[in-house]
């Protein structure tokens, strides 16, 4: 096997903020690199390429140890809304673009994204749902064709 | 680091080649690294990113990001990787002498 990496395909599977960004920045992060990367949104992980919800991906303020709240402050309505405000406001200044600019910006770039046909199918979506930067909605076996001769991440 | 030959003068790279010293860089150089780097001929498009490159970094002290290459370069993204295949912030960094970019975005 070589010692460096030429080909990525990176699996987004949940649909909070902290749940996605990670595997964007991987996904950018690789074509930045000229590494060929393919991005496969499954489950919640479809919210990021959904064009009525891109905009309005939160960040998991329940349930969350990383953000030191208690269980009931986190659940207070408007505490969600608000940690995500702060947090996009930061992530602006380091010139981290929101999710549907930054989705934009990777498939530009020549990343494939694709959504997953079992959870299109479980959360009765379809190909109209999604930007029209998604390439395809393919199955788990076709994912694993097109991973093909590369790396999985999976997030 | 090492010291190489480019345009008939020593400069000091890194071990990826890029260079140490942004002022050591000149013109003439930009068409060697770039063929060094799989880019035969450098257009105007070309020199246009690494001119916005190299004057952000002097300017400010840091490469711009690969969103504002794209939104203000005038240059757009799915452009910038035509013209650099291989990563269009750190190639255009090479060619423009300056260090590598060690943002993630």
């Amino acid at each position: 096997m070589s010692d460096t990496i030429e080909k990525v395909s990176i699996i987004i599977s949940k649909g909070s903020l902290e749940g996605i960004y990670p595997g964007l920045i991987m996904a950018n992060g690789a074509r930045m690199e000229g590494i060929e990367s393919n991005v496969f949104f499954t489950f919640f992980g479809l919210d990021a390429i959904n064009s009525a919800k891109h905009e309005h991906v939160k960040v998991a303020t329940v349930g969350n140890p990383g953000l030191h709240l208690a269980t009931w402050a986190g659940g207070v309505p408007g505490v969600s809304a608000l940690v995500t405000h702060q947090l996009a406001h930061e992530m602006e200044k380091l010139d981290i673009p929101p999710i549907p600019e930054f989705v934009e910006l990777i498939a530009d770039s020549g990343a494939g994204l694709y959504a997953c046909k079992a959870s299109v199918d479980l959360f009765k979506l379809g190909r109209e749902d999604f930007i029209p930067q998604v390439k395809d909605i393919i199955t788990v076996g076709e994912f694993y064709g097109l991973a093909g001769g590369g790396q999985i991440v999976f997030t | 680091m090492s010291t190489v030959q480019l345009a008939g003068r020593s400069v000091e790279v890194d071990a990826e080649g890029f260079l140490l010293h942004a002022d050591q860089w000149d013109e003439q150089m930009a068409g060697e690294i770039a063929r060094e780097n799989g880019i035969q001929t450098l257009t105007d498009r070309h020199m246009q990113v690494v001119e916005f490159m190299r004057g952000t970094y002097l300017e400010t002290g840091s490469a711009p990001s690969i969103r504002s290459l794209g939104k203000t370069s005038g240059v757009p993204i799915k452009e910038l990787y035509e013209l650099f295949p291989k990563g269009p912030a750190k190639l255009a960094a090479k060619i423009g002498g300056i260090p590598k970019p060690r943002g993630c975005i």
